[in-house]
């Protein structure tokens, strides 16, 4: 039915990335352009006793320097917009005051005419430090040791008891109490452009613009102005392309808001990219809990209750959604299963790192991960297979709305459907034969899996803390080319082509006569962004009913032109027509000259003599000439819409794998991986894969190979590429996909999101798979990364 | 303290004083204005600045500018022939092999080179060939498709 929707199209913002013709930040010029360069704290924790800029205020090409004595009255603390009871929110200085508190803390900003000559002052300003305790360890940390922040008195930020249903009853209630502590590595979200800003402000005009590679451009102009003390209509943010964002650029950072000063200052533009090493040090972290699950069960593997005790190693200070983080795990730990009572007790503590924040599923992959892993050791335990334990939990699909007790209402799901495509998929009874088989010929197989369920569409204003809808203007311009402003900003993911193909099929135009514009403050109504799976749910929403509003203006005005009743019009392929009946005898059905295809000069008005249809952009030209118009009706042809969804969209899937640990080197080699996945209704089948391939290599990621390793004194030893270890082509195995399509009530394009539905299934059926093929030598559980070291030991042993 | 140097790059002749600590990747990018080369690391490790230097890969993030005086260099900007696209980059189009599209052009350099030398490549030739390209986005599933689109055209 659909010309565009559901179909794989390639996308439309490729050519010019291709071609290397695309802008990210340092990718665009402006003259006199000044650049900035930091120095940051080589101390995890010390006393700063003095700052000497002597030498590099002297420095060639130094404009500048400035240091946290010089801003601290001047811009505002980088904020924090979670709201938590009792939260301890520390004041976060862009630049450090009298202490640094992480290793990569910016202390001091140099500002010069060239990026190598900045660079040369930053070695000359001399910090005098006096190193203080540390801590690291998070559960160091929240026990006492070193406090972080002194006027706190301890580590802990908060602690919050969530969850429904009488855990201590359900827990006496069970035959079996399996209980596994489990740690959720940090991870560093290593998007492969940097984090980048270029301030330019002008003073006449007393405008500021902004250019940042965020996937928040409405929500950083109210932060930066607020935190500068500028106007918020006199602050422009231009999100250009942008480098993948993962969660990290879902944030304000101290150097957006400190060289929108420092602009204004001097009345230069300046600009800032980041490095590598930066980025490690100094762009946010994600994961870092370490807890303890406990799981009640009958004999017959039904799942009788939850609890889960955790510590969410926050960093030093909090970025914008830092604390609420593991909240959000909270809300997933019933996973794709019945569970009557569940309970979880999260205390947040302040280590002297660098800040956790939204990591490419933020706080759910943990929650996956503790369900997932907890169903394997609970099957392991009653020695039954993991997918009977999976299926006897299972709600029906006809059990949908589906109420948790983590105080949710899953929209749709039909797990078992996902689950038995998966098996099939991957032929998993033979696949149990073959690992028998390989296993007495001495090969380590494993097979693990995952059904997991995941929160997205964020979401609902009600749960969020800065709104939770999405907005869209759609116009249909003269000469009948159409324009999405959406207020999404994508970063990757295509929304350019996905947002093109509801608005082509919605007004029967074709797919390049739509472009879809985003991330710009000064063009786009007010927006929230593109993270939480959200950006097509409800961004895409938005822009399909933004088309279904323009369309009733569109049916007044067709109906008035063709002399008909708009309710009698039929709408379809992009013509409004009268019904067969009225049709007169005579007359052509086409316009006399195309749309978009007359000379300039005036434009000529559509004929409408004898004519028994009109398409929309010849209705689309009427309205701007506005000659013929209905009595009262309003000239041009757009309408904006602020979509608010009712609830969360909560898609799902099974994944499964097949691991092969090599005996001589304890590496674990991928034979087999599928995924069935369902998000919903599909809009672009080829950004859906490229969606789930990234975020399960992300997964393989954390399983196998990533970790932000500090040491105990709070060095940072991944501190570049080299030793942060991310995938890569060799490394992977050709996945394997499918899909089951369960449409999502919640909105009416059915969609449920999908970017981040790799990285919450994929890591513990690999975990699963690793530990499966491990237990002949009595491993019943693995931390990540599951590095061959490790293994290899335990083959030793 | 600055040195003369001439370098064709994409086909144009340019001749410029640069100081000797300049980057290949910054020369390109700053005095040429050819942002298409990114970086991602400064390490070497990612790719994203790929280029090719006498027709081998080269991530010129760890290259000096002086250090290509007399070469003949292609970025991305110069890969597309009579403003048609290279195979690889139709590929990378028709195969979606790209996202955010940072590490592309390196990837799409890497990889012209690899079936250059190896027109027929397996997909484990393909994998192995792009170790030394970061990709954060796509899986590099899609990348090895791409590839391997690139490889049939190329051959026909």
């Amino acid at each position: 039915m659909s010309k565009y929707v559901g179909q794989r199209i390639k996308r439309t913002e490729d050519p010019r990335l291709i071609k290397g013709l695309a802008h990210y930040v340092d990718d665009i010029r402006l003259p006199d352009t000044l650049h900035v360069a930091f120095v940051r704290s080589i101390y995890a924790h010390a006393h700063i006793a003095g700052i000497d800029v002597a030498e590099a205020v002297k420095s060639p090409g130094v404009v500048a320097v400035y240091t946290g004595k010089d801003v601290a009255t001047k811009v505002g603390p980088v904020p924090c917009a979670a709201a938590l009871p009792d939260l301890k929110v520390p004041d976060y200085r862009v630049l450090a005051t009298d202490k640094a508190l992480f290793v990569g803390h910016p202390i001091a900003a140099v500002v010069a005419t060239d990026k190598y000559l900045a660079r040369d002052a930053v070695d000359l300003i001399s910090v005098d430090y006096e190193e203080l305790p540390v801590v690291v360890d998070v559960e160091a940390a929240a026990k006492g040791g070193p406090v972080v922040h002194e006027k706190f008195g301890n580590n802990i930020a908060y602690t919050l008891t969530s969850g429904e249903g009488d855990i201590d009853a359900a827990m006496n209630a069970a035959d079996h109490i399996i209980k596994q502590r489990m740690v959720h590595q940090r991870l560093a979200p290593i998007a492969m452009e940097g984090r980048g800003v270029l301030a330019r402000y002008f003073p006449g005009e007393e405008e500021l613009t902004l250019w940042s590679s965020t996937q928040i451009p409405h929500l950083m102009r109210t932060q930066v102005a607020l935190m500068i003390g500028l106007g918020e209509h006199k602050l422009r943010v231009i999100t250009p392309e942008v480098g993948g964002g993962f969660g990290s650029k879902l944030n304000v950072y101290a150097e957006e808001a400190l060289l929108s000063w420092i602009s204004m200052q001097l009345g230069k533009p300046v600009k800032w990219i980041e490095s590598r090493r930066e980025n490690v040090q100094a762009t946010i972290h994600g994961r870092a809990q370490v807890g303890t699950v406990e799981v009640g069960c009958k004999d017959d593997g039904t799942i009788t209750g939850l609890r889960y005790n955790v510590f969410a190693d926050l960093g030093a200070y909090h970025q914008l959604l830092t604390p609420a983080i593991p909240t959000l795990t909270g809300l997933m730990l019933s996973g794709a299963y019945r569970i009557p009572a569940i309970q979880m007790n999260v205390t947040g503590v302040f280590t002297n790192k660098m800040s956790t924040d939204a990591y490419r599923g933020a706080g759910r992959p943990e929650a996956t991960y503790v369900v997932e892993r907890a169903m394997d050791i609970v099957a392991a335990e009653l020695k039954i297979d993991p997918v009977a334990v999976r299926r006897k939990n299972f709600p029906g699909k006809d059990e949908f709305p589906f109420h948790t007790a983590t105080g949710l209402d899953y929209d749709s799901g039909d797990y078992e459907g996902a689950l038995a495509k998966a098996l099939d998929l991957s032929g998993y009874a033979k696949l149990r034969d073959e690992q028998a088989k390989g296993r007495a010929e001495g090969k380590i197989i494993g097979i693990g899996m995952s059904s997991y369920v995941e929160i997205c569409a964020l979401g609902p204003s009600q749960a969020m803390p800065a709104g939770g809808w999405e907005s869209a203007t759609v116009r249909i311009e003269p000469t009948g080319k159409v324009t999405v402003m959406t207020g999404a900003s994508p970063h990757g993911q295509g929304q350019e082509t996905s947002f093109s193909q509801i608005a082509a099929d919605e007004l029967g135009v074709d797919l390049n006569d739509v472009t879809v514009i985003h991330g710009d403050t000064a063009i786009v109504q007010y927006g929230i962004g593109t993270f939480g799976s959200r950006a097509t749910a409800v961004g895409g929403t938005a822009v399909l009913i933004a088309i279904q509003k323009l369309k009733e203006k569109a049916a007044k005005i067709a109906a008035h032109m063709l002399q008909g009743d708009a309710s009698s019009l039929s709408f379809e392929g992009g013509r409004y027509s009268l019904p067969a009946g009225d049709a007169p005898a005579t007359g052509t059905s086409d316009p006399v000259v195309p749309v978009g295809e007359a000379p300039a000069g005036a434009l000529p008005e559509p004929q409408t003599e004898g004519r028994t249809s009109l398409t929309i952009q010849e209705i689309a030209l009427a309205a701007h000439i506005a000659k013929e118009l209905p009595p009262d009706t309003e000239p041009g042809l757009s309408a904006t819409y602020f979509f608010e969804p009712k609830n969360f969209t909560f898609p799902f899937g099974t994944h499964i794998c097949v691991v092969e640990i090599d005996k001589e080197t304890g590496e674990t080699k991928f034979l087999r991986y599928v995924a069935v996945d369902d998000c919903g209704k599909v809009i672009n089948p080829l950004l859906v894969d490229g969606q789930i391939h990234g975020g399960i290599v992300q997964s393989i990621g954390q399983a196998l190979y990533e970790e932000v390793v500090y040491d105990e004194q709070g060095q940072l030893v991944t501190g570049e590429l080299m030793d942060y270890a991310i995938p890569r082509a060799s490394q992977l195995p050709w996945f394997e996909l499918d899909r089951t399509e369960t449409p999502s009530p919640v909105n009416p394009l059915g969609v449920k999101g999908v970017g981040e539905a790799g990285t919450i299934g994929a890591t513990p059926a690999i975990v699963n798979a690793i530990v499966d093929a491990l237990s002949p030598y009595g491993v019943k559980h693995l931390d990540m990364p599951v590095r061959p070291e490790n293994v290899w030991k335990i083959l030793q042993q | 303290m600055k040195q003369a140097i001439s370098v064709n790059v994409n086909g144009v002749d340019h001749h410029n004083e640069v100081e000797p600590r300049l980057l290949l990747v910054h020369y390109l990018r700053d005095l040429l204005s050819l942002t298409g080369t990114h970086i991602g690391c400064e390490t070497s490790i990612c790719g994203a600045c790929t280029v090719l230097v006498d027709g081998q890969a080269v991530k010129s993030c760890t290259m000096f500018a002086v250090q290509a005086n007399g070469a003949n260099i292609t970025t991305i900007e110069g890969l597309a022939a009579n403003g048609n696209l290279h195979p690889m980059q139709e590929g990378f189009w028709e195969k979606h092999g790209l996202q955010c599209g940072y590490c592309t052009p390196g990837m799409i350099i890497a990889a012209s080179q690899l079936i250059d030398r190896n027109p027929d490549p397996t997909r484990a030739e393909i994998r192995h060939g792009l170790e030394g390209n970061l990709c954060r986005c796509t899986g590099y599933q899609h990348i090895v498709e791409a590839v391997e689109y690139a490889a049939k055209k190329t051959n026909v």
